[in-house]
């Protein structure tokens, strides 16, 4: 499972092996995303956001990152996250509307996932300062969209970051559209990471189909930060070629040939096409590994449906550390009207 | 007149907004081309144009920071949150801001909008789509604080809205959107802002509901109906300024009051809406009155939301411990 591991022994270069990898995990990320619209769409998982389009982006940013780094995700993650160690059934209980579904396994850095828009990215900010002022060797990453630089949070945390110098990365994936708004609406500037100037940081502009191109730009961009070169916002250019999630239609603000242009240009059949160049993948182990995500993810979604009844005294359980006495009084209210736990 | 949905009834009242009043403009992310999430702003850009209903950047200060200048400089901006849960960003705009622009400049210049915002869970939508945070609104100086539960009160109250001199929330409730259908009329109607609604007749204890919880309230009414228990239920409408007329008349009729919404109990609008009683009503009490809210911690995800808001069991149970005391 570790592959953040195995990449760490192989260091910068990316070898056969190690491209092979990546290309699996696209795979299986890709294949993960299309059940999850099909479960949503079955009514048997809620609003989903699909990320389908952005996979290059998140494999080849989880790939270059270190097992002890920390991630501040937003709801479009599940790539990266399961690259960096987050189990797929988990996500999957989370769009499940599911509390368990918001727990990362002890010794993943996985902060839960962040609904609002840009708020993650002053949260990454500071614990990339923790890390700073205890001497660690970590790097934090702040996800974000290409909306999100329109909120006032980014650039605080922009600002900070740039301020204290912190080992952090600001990892924006432009998928084209924030719900149904374009680029053009967003911003009047010509890229995204060009507004890292302003804050006195790196930007980088990385074309977010190329898993190589953006496992270079994170590695480059953490490799200066975890020696104190300070912070780097990267731009994926990338799309998504589904809705902003399973509760809107993409066809009502852009038209199919947009989405088809992409789909030309798809980070799957690109990393496919270097590894067929390379010698080292056949129509055989194409099958077989699509065969192998298949199975992947339905184990994964067993386990999902096999969850028992969530139990309604999770409620209460986390909302303190200690209940106070008024919650233990409407918890003792809710057994008694609802019974003890196993949902209503 | 036509038979319209809770949503169908807002898009009507933006639509006339707009004809009539060239100051109006619809702002917020999304409105435009997609119709807003819940299709509330559905057509109106392809009606009115792109400069009069208006896809923003993603940003929720900003659209209501703007829409403060917009106000003050002469226009009647509605901009739209997504869902109340998206409020937040906005709320340093809306308190520092939109509540004292009138009291700051001594009456030189007013902030007159109407801030639309799909409140409540029940939609199974995920985490922070399904708050209910009325009473931070309604806590806040300045504003007025409006809720419809009906198509016929949230097309009449919009309008409504739109004529106040004061900026008004207008929170939706967005699990009753497409719930019920009823006759609307075309063209422009107000519902008074601060009047409640007796929605059903009764002798021995009164129900105050809003919004998303009025039709649980009435479903508990006609459960403690079987129980001989006789319900008034009333529908607070405004939220603030609070019809206390209508309110005190309510508890002095029956004896007995219970206060029933969706967001967390303490510190809830019922804790208001009960010291108001006290204050007006106390020698017309026969039992201390009641409240039934969701609970005191953070709104679940949806796998646990139907359990965490009040259903007509709680509402029940509530209206039991009202009349046992």
């Amino acid at each position: 499972m570790n592959r953040i591991d195995q990449c760490q022994a192989e260091g910068k270069s990316l070898s056969p092996a190690l491209l092979t990898e990546m290309y699996k995990w696209m795979i299986t990320v890709r294949h993960f995303d299309r059940r999850a619209v099909h479960l949503q769409r079955s009514g048997r998982i809620g609003t989903y956001a699909p990320l389908e389009g952005q996979e290059a982006a998140q494999v080849g940013c989880g790939f270059a990152l270190e097992k002890r780094d920390w991630l501040f995700p937003t709801y479009r993650e599940h790539g990266v996250s399961m690259v960096h160690g987050l189990p797929m059934a988990t996500i999957f209980l989370y769009w499940n509307g599911r509390p368990e579904g918001c727990i990362s396994p002890p010794g993943v850095n996985i902060f839960p996932i962040a609904v609002p828009i840009a708020t993650q990215l002053p949260h990454a900010v500071g614990a990339a300062w923790a890390s700073k002022l205890r001497g660690e060797d970590t790097v934090t990453v702040g996800f974000l969209g290409d909306g999100a630089t329109s909120e006032g949070d980014f650039h605080e945390a922009m600002n900070f970051a740039g301020v204290f110098q912190l080992p952090v990365l600001f990892f924006c994936q432009n998928n084209g559209y924030a719900i149904s708004v374009p680029l053009s609406k967003q911003t009047a500037t010509e890229t995204l990471a060009e507004k890292a100037a302003a804050y006195g940081i790196a930007g980088v502009r990385v074309d977010g189909n190329d898993a190589v191109a953006v496992y270079e730009a994170v590695r480059t961009a953490a490799d200066r930060a975890r020696s104190g070169g300070g912070p780097t916002l990267i731009e994926a250019v990338t799309y998504r070629y589904g809705s902003h999630t399973t509760a809107d239609d993409h066809t009502r603000y852009r038209d199919e040939a947009e989405v088809n242009g992409w789909r030309e240009k798809d980070g799957i059949a690109r990393l496919k096409q270097t590894l067929l160049t390379l010698g080292v993948w056949s129509e055989e182990q194409e099958t077989a590994a699509w065969e192998e995500a298949d199975a992947t993810v339905q184990r994964a979604i067993e386990e999902m449906l096999a969850a028992p009844p969530v139990d309604h005294n999770r409620i209460f359980e986390h909302a303190y550390a200690k209940l106070p006495w008024h919650l233990q009084e409407q918890r003792a209210e809710m057994r008694k009207l609802y019974g003890n736990g196993g949902g209503k | 007149m036509a038979k319209r949905n809770l949503i169908q009834a807002i898009t009507d009242g933006l639509r006339v907004a707009l004809r009539e009043d060239r100051r109006v403009l619809l702002l917020g992310e999304d409105v435009g081309v997609n119709g807003g999430v819940f299709r509330a702003t559905e057509g109106l850009q392809a009606e009115f144009g792109s400069d009069r209903v208006v896809d923003t950047p993603l940003a929720e200060a900003g659209i209501i920071g703007a829409s403060v200048g917009l106000a003050v400089n002469g226009m009647r901006p509605v901009p739209e949150l997504q869902f109340a849960g998206f409020i937040y960003p906005a709320v340093e705009q809306i308190v520092c801001h939109v509540s004292r622009v009138r009291m700051r400049s001594q009456g030189r210049f007013s902030c007159p909008m109407v801030i639309r915002a799909p409140y409540g869970g029940g939609i199974r939508a995920p985490e922070l789509h399904g708050d209910s945070p009325e009473a931070f609104f309604v806590h806040q100086p300045g504003l007025k604080v409006v809720c419809p539960s009906t198509p016929y009160d949230a097309k009449g109250l919009l309008l409504a809205a739109l004529a106040e001199d004061d900026p008004v929330l207008f929170f939706e409730p967005m699990r009753i959107y497409r719930a019920i259908k009823e006759e609307v009329p075309d063209g422009h109607y107000t519902v008074p802002i601060g009047k409640a609604n007796v929605v059903r007749e009764g002798r021995q204890i009164s129900l105050f509901a809003w919004g998303t919880m009025l039709r649980v309230s009435l479903e508990a009414a006609e459960l403690a109906k079987q129980k001989g228990w006789d319900v008034e239920v009333v529908d607070l409408r405004t939220l603030s300024p609070l019809d206390r007329e209508t309110i005190l008349a309510s508890v002095e009729k029956t004896g007995r009051a219970l206060v029933v919404h969706e967001a967390p109990k303490t510190a809830g609008l019922g804790a208001e809406v009960v010291a108001l009683i006290n204050d007006g009503a106390l020698l017309s009490l026969e039992a201390p009155v009641g409240r039934v809210g969701g609970y005191d911690a953070p709104q679940p995800l949806f796998s646990l939301e139907d359990i965490y808001a009040p259903d007509a069991k709680r509402i029940l149970h509530g209206i039991e411990s009202v009349m046992n005391f």
